[in-house]
């Protein structure tokens, strides 16, 4: 065993580090690409020290640190909150820093940028049509009062059921994972993919909002959810539990009853009615002038 | 903005067939439209034997020839079954477009259950009933006919 680290966790701790049986060493497999120098991407593998709950990413910075400092991959909140670090990580889209190595059981870490997307440099995809999709998708609440909106007064209306309806696609971090793992995306460069789909869906479904008949125009389209033939991989990977396959489907019935004519349009929700009377106690104190 | 010159990585036809570690359902998609493919190639091939009849009997009774005999039988068996896993899966993506057996949205707690849980049992029935019909065409097929 070589010798501890200055500061490296005890003995125990680092004998329990590594599950059935591995060493405590992994061999990472990293996809390397310079657009400035290669012509496609290339492989490389490193040997690195690995120790109890090392996540993927933690890896790849003790890998920048000692063998390969021009390596590039995106990265920020460490916590699976920012959406950055999706990687292709042992043939499964993942986020880098929400895996463990030890889970991956396996001595061999394979690393590559999310698929379905071009390759900037390294580990990093491009993943501009991506939001792109999101964008024609008009993911934000459609209404009627604008005034309202630029500047709210009061508070939109909104019971605990019909949060429900939404909630689960609004933990979305847009991390590209279920593009990748898309079949359809893998062939179709026209099909918005499941992200987009999903946050269109979680507009459609939310009480204060609107905008279905102006998202329709593109729903209804090539690059709606028809494409989509239920293969689940998206909600498979989905780091956050959003279930793009199940929104999708949700947004089809959707689709089909409004063909149909039999979608119930309900108005979106009111305002809620500014209460009168009321002071602010002392000792909260005012909120921050707005800055936008 | 940024003009980035990445390179391409779209993983194509290697998406629906490999490259990953997937899950049950993504290998009914691929197996949906590899049948969905095999059915379309059979209805070519039918409507060009077929139509050797609008050129006589004879024309007709020598296209009938050409496809007879075991390895034909084998192929329409194929075919039959690619049939039965076509259309009972078929039955089973439009009840799931409809919103029917995926469940409804609900808050995501760690471990996720997900619509692909709910709807298993679907699936698992859709895999077993056309098994059930491939065994009975096979008899019909081989042994009764
Ligand atoms: S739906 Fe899930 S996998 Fe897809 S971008 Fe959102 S968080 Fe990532
Ligand atoms: S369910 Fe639809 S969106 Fe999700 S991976 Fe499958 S085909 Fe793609
Ligand atoms: S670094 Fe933010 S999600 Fe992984």
């Amino acid at each position: 065993m070589p010798p501890a680290l200055p500061g490296a966790r005890p003995d125990f701790i680092q004998d329990i580090a590594m599950t059935n049986g591995n060493s405590e060493h992994v061999t990472y497999r990293v996809k390397h690409f310079d657009p400035d120098r290669d012509q496609a991407p290339r492989w490389q593998e490193y040997r690195i020290a690995s120790s109890a709950g090392m996540t993927v990413l933690e890896g790849l910075w003790q890998l920048k640190e000692t063998q390969a400092p021009g390596l590039a991959w995106r990265a920020s909140c460490r916590m699976g909150v920012c959406g950055s670090c999706g990687m292709w990580i042992n043939g499964k889209a993942r986020l880098a820093c929400n895996t463990q190595i030890a889970e991956l059981e396996s001595s061999f870490v394979t690393v590559a940028p999310l698929p379905n997307f071009d390759i900037v440099r390294d580990l990093v995809p491009d993943l501009t049509p991506m939001f792109d999709a999101h964008t024609v998708v008009l993911p934000f609440l459609i209404r009627s009062d604008r005034a309202e909106q630029e500047s709210p007064t009061v508070e939109y209306h909104q019971s605990r059921e019909e949060l429900e309806r939404y909630l689960q696609f609004s933990y979305c971090i847009k991390c590209g994972c279920c593009m990748a793992a898309c079949p359809t995306f893998a062939t179709d460069a026209l099909y918005s993919g499941p992200m987009p789909l999903t946050q269109a869906q979680r507009y459609n479904s939310d009480s204060r909002d609107d905008g279905f008949g102006q998202r329709k125009t593109v729903l209804a389209g090539t690059a709606g959810p028809w494409r989509c033939h239920y293969a689940g991989e998206c909600s498979r990977v989905c780091p956050k539990g959003v279930d793009p396959a199940k929104a999708i489907q949700l947004m089809k019935r959707e689709l089909v009853l409004d063909f149909l004519r039999l979608r119930r349009h309900s108005r979106p929700t009111d305002l809620v009615e500014k209460p009168e009377g009321i002071k602010r106690r002392p000792d909260i104190p005012e909120a921050p002038a707005r800055t936008v | 903005m940024l003009d980035v010159r990445g390179h391409p990585n779209r993983l194509g036809l290697w998406g629906w067939l490999g490259g990953g570690r997937w899950g049950t359902d993504r290998y009914l998609y691929t197996l949906h439209r590899l049948t969905g493919l095999g059915l379309l190639g059979y209805f070519v091939l039918h409507i060009i034997v077929t139509s050797s009849r609008a050129f006589g009997q004879q024309a007709w009774e020598q296209a009938m020839a050409r496809v007879s005999g075991p390895l034909f039988l084998i192929g329409e068996y194929l075919v039959f079954i690619a049939f039965a896993f076509h259309a009972i899966n078929g039955i089973r993506l439009v009840l799931i477009e409809l919103g029917i057996g995926v469940g409804k949205p609900i808050e995501p707690v760690y471990p996720y259950r997900t619509s692909l849980d709910v709807q298993r049992p679907l699936a698992v029935g859709a895999v077993l009933l056309a098994a059930v019909l491939a065994v009975v065409g096979g008899l019909d097929f081989f042994v009764w006919h």
